[in-house]
């Protein structure tokens, strides 16, 4: 018997993720923390095991350092397999080329190879910036149900927003008659969510010919997508019901992890029937000293609190001293916050210190916007940091 | 490396009989996500041991469900790792062992095929980091036989009714007093972590099997204290004993303690199983000091003094003090819990009231509802 699966994963995690700055600065965007505990790639992972595809090729190429470790032999999302499971494809030296990925469907086209060997009747392409929960099989089945040649998920947005989207035009059947890309008019709300199914033979055709063509700028919504419509493929669109968001930038990445405070919070982690599974630190329980404040708030393991925490989320291993206050604030794994220091409005990125009295970030209202301060940073006793300002390690130097 | 490690997970099970009856001791939880075996398997990685037999006798199925593969710990090792030693039977004898001695007789195998010089074997009644190479290093330097390691309690601090301590001059053991009761002075207590070569160990196998021998305290070390070198390391860091329900209750209170607990725990070095949570959410209602919270708790009540293992539900208005709650145990609204061990999957019901007292904390057995 061949040994076959049925659908492989193709995560796209390469993008340098430029519009989240300082959080960027050296490591790959799908491995920036999210939620207290999580990566973003640890959504569509979870998903993919979730949906039972146990086979996954991540395609790594800005800064991959961090995203590799993380993943290791990808046992925390139960996909260290001996036929499957997770693999991480950087770009490589070929005989007659050698190429960084040019463009999406140009990384998937290099990492062919590795997609056959799994002889697949269906390759689901993935990005590595959303924070969803989504059962893919309902999709593939979809796919199957229409004889789709490519289904593409999507995602109804606001009329207002629309303009800022892939948007897919739809005939009643769901079948997709054209693309626009960010239209001034948009004709539909329904968004592209950057996820696609693709039936194997077709989508190797198209990326055989996408190589050749040396006007093409090898990526998927561009060039990949628009050909197979314009010669009359079946392409269909996939309504996904639930929350999704692109955490591409400071404020949306700030937007989907509040989403996750309050009683009944807009996405739910802590959901056990579609669990997130992420590589959890070895860290003690938190432990929440005397005369702390933690109100409205996500804390992990790992956590010191003698302090005040209110409406924010803090990753493991946190110390925040007697005096300190955080609010409305995000703050990544491995932060002292001295005594006194105020972080208000704020995203603190992982391995930082903020020294005694130091003011960081101002509240909303004087509409200033996020103020950031990237990985390793050491900031000093009653320093001030404006709200909206990005710190990252230049400028730390430069100004001290 | 040079050691073979043996953890006997059973052997001090009547502590605490009401947390063992469903489980080793080994596998009693403990400090929020713990349980009492990662304290000598973690020392016994960080001491760079990476053989260890685990020895076990009854009720070991959260034992194997938590060791698993070892990987947690980095044993999951082609050559060596852990391997879990259930009790193993012949013809002859058709009942379970009753002493060290006798288990040691059933992991004869276990012995004989490890390559290593020494063999270090702890139990898990305690709470502390040992560096064993250290202890192996001080019997190196002392060309001793066996090396017991003991802690030194003065005047009060230990309050079991029974121990093993030890007369010690030179650092030589030169008297045993086995289980004696403890009188108000200062007491060298055996921590039950022996160091000896593993051959020595082997023919002390044989030999009490020959001659009928039981008991290792009495039959080798008590009676041996003339003829062999007998050393005793002094360990002088935290040391938690847990000895009774008692003693459990108050090691995980001093887990409170900033500096006790960044002695255990400061260097991340404690492993243990991963399980995946989401993390904690505390709620606006949320009032909550000196506690240790593990990760999947969601709080909207109050909490103080405690220590909550993963997914313990605290409702609004319910107030939880000096309390152990383990793992996914459910405080209803309005209730009230007072010096109690909650083990797992107990549910409180609403506006419910129970309290035990600092010096007899009141415990409730695992998937009760209250």
């Amino acid at each position: 018997m061949v040994r076959k699966k049925k659908c492989v994963a193709m995560l796209l995690a390469g993008g340098q993720g430029s519009r989240l700055y300082a959080l960027t600065t050296n490591i790959a965007k799908p491995a920036v923390s999210f939620g207290g505990k999580y990566r973003i790639i640890d959504f569509p992972l979870s998903n993919c095991i979730n949906s039972g595809i146990d086979t996954v090729g991540v395609l790594t190429q800005y800064q991959p350092l961090i995203l590799n470790s993380y993943i290791g032999n990808g046992q925390p999302w139960d996909l260290d397999r001996n036929f499957g499971g997770v693999r991480i494809l950087p770009p490589y030296q070929g005989k007659n080329s050698s190429d960084w990925y040019k463009g999406t469907a140009n990384a998937i086209y290099q990492n062919l190879r590795f997609i056959n060997q799994f002889n697949p009747d269906y390759v689901l392409i993935l990005s590595g910036d959303h924070i969803y929960k989504m059962n893919y099989s309902l999709m593939i089945n979809y796919h199957i149900l229409n004889n789709a040649d490519c289904t593409i998920a999507a995602i109804n947005v606001p009329m207002e927003e629309a303009s800022r989207f892939g948007i897919l035009n739809t005939n009643e059947d769901g079948s997709i008659y054209e693309f626009e890309e960010k239209p001034k008019k948009p004709k539909s709300t329904l968004a592209s969510m950057g996820i696609y199914v693709f039936s194997r033979e077709k989508l190797q055709k198209y990326l055989q010919e996408d190589s050749e063509d040396p006007k093409s700028s090898n990526d998927f919504g561009k060039d990949i997508l628009p050909k197979m419509l314009a010669n009359g493929e079946k392409m269909m669109a996939y309504e996904f019901e639930g929350y999704w968001k692109d955490v591409g930038t400071i404020d949306s990445l700030y937007e989907a992890n509040m989403d996750l405070l309050g009683d009944n919070p807009k996405f739910d982690v802590g959901d056990t029937s579609w669990k997130i599974q992420s590589r959890s630190p070895l860290a003690p329980p938190q432990y929440i000293g005397e005369g702390a404040k933690t109100d409205n708030s996500i804390i992990m393991s790992g956590c010191e609190i003698y302090g005040s925490v209110e409406n924010s989320v803090l990753a493991s291993d946190v110390i925040v001293k007697k005096g300190a206050v955080i609010k409305n604030s995000i703050i990544m794994g491995d932060v002292v916050v001295d005594e006194d220091a105020v972080i208000e409005y704020s995203i603190i990125d992982e391995n930082v210190t903020i020294g005694k009295g130091a003011k960081i970030g101002e509240p909303k209202e004087n509409g200033k916007g996020i103020a950031v301060v990237g990985r390793n940073i050491n900031v000093n006793s009653s320093a001030v940091i404006e709200g909206g300002k990005i710190v990252d390690k230049e400028l730390i130097k430069g100004g001290n | 490396m040079r050691a073979v490690g043996i953890i006997f997970s059973n052997i001090h099970d009547n502590n605490v009989p009401e947390l063992a009856r469903i489980r080793t001791l080994g596998s009693i939880p403990f400090g929020g996500r713990y349980r009492l075996i990662d304290f000598p398997l973690s020392n016994m990685v960080n001491s760079g041991i990476d053989t260890v037999g685990i020895i076990t006798k009854s009720n070991y199925q959260s034992l194997m469900d938590h060791v698993g593969s070892g990987k947690d710990w980095d044993l999951a090792r082609k050559d060596g790792g852990v391997i879990i030693l259930p009790p193993y039977g012949d013809e002859q004898s058709s009942t379970l062992y009753t002493s060290r001695l006798e288990a040691l007789k059933g992991i004869t195998n276990f012995l004989f095929r490890a390559d290593e010089q020494y063999v270090v074997m702890t139990d898990c009644d305690a709470v502390c980091r040992i560096n064993y190479s250290e202890v192996i290093e001080y019997h190196i330097r002392n060309r001793a036989d066996i090396t017991l390691v003991y802690k030194k309690f003065n005047d009060g601090e230990y309050s079991a009714k029974n121990a093993t301590t030890f007369d010690i001059e030179d650092g030589r053991i030169v008297n045993v007093n086995y289980k004696e009761r403890l009188q108000e002075q200062a007491h060298n207590v055996f921590t039950n972590v022996f160091v000896m070569k593993k051959s020595l160990l082997q023919n002390i196998v044989m030999d009490s099997i020959s001659h009928n021998k039981r008991h290792f305290m009495t039959d080798v070390i008590a009676s041996n204290v003339d003829s062999m070198k007998i050393m005793g390391y002094e360990h002088k860091g935290f040391y938690a004993g847990i000895t009774s329900l008692q003693a459990y209750f108050d090691s995980n209170m001093a887990m409170l303690n900033n500096e006790v607990r960044h002695e255990i725990f400061g260097d991340r070095s404690v492993f243990t199983k991963i399980r995946d949570s989401a993390p904690t959410k505390f709620g606006n209602s949320a009032i909550v000091k000196n506690s240790m919270i593990a990760d999947g708790c969601v709080i909207e009540g109050e909490v103080e003094n405690s220590i909550l293992f993963r997914n313990v539900k605290v409702a609004r208005g319910a107030v939880v003090k000096n309390s152990i709650i383990m793992q996914n145990t459910v405080l209803g609204e309005n209730s009230t819990l007072n010096c109690i061990i909650a083990d797992k999957n107990v549910t409180i019901r609403d506006r419910k009231v129970l309290s035990g007292s600092e010096n007899h904390p009141f415990y409730i057995s695992k998937g009760i509802m209250i």
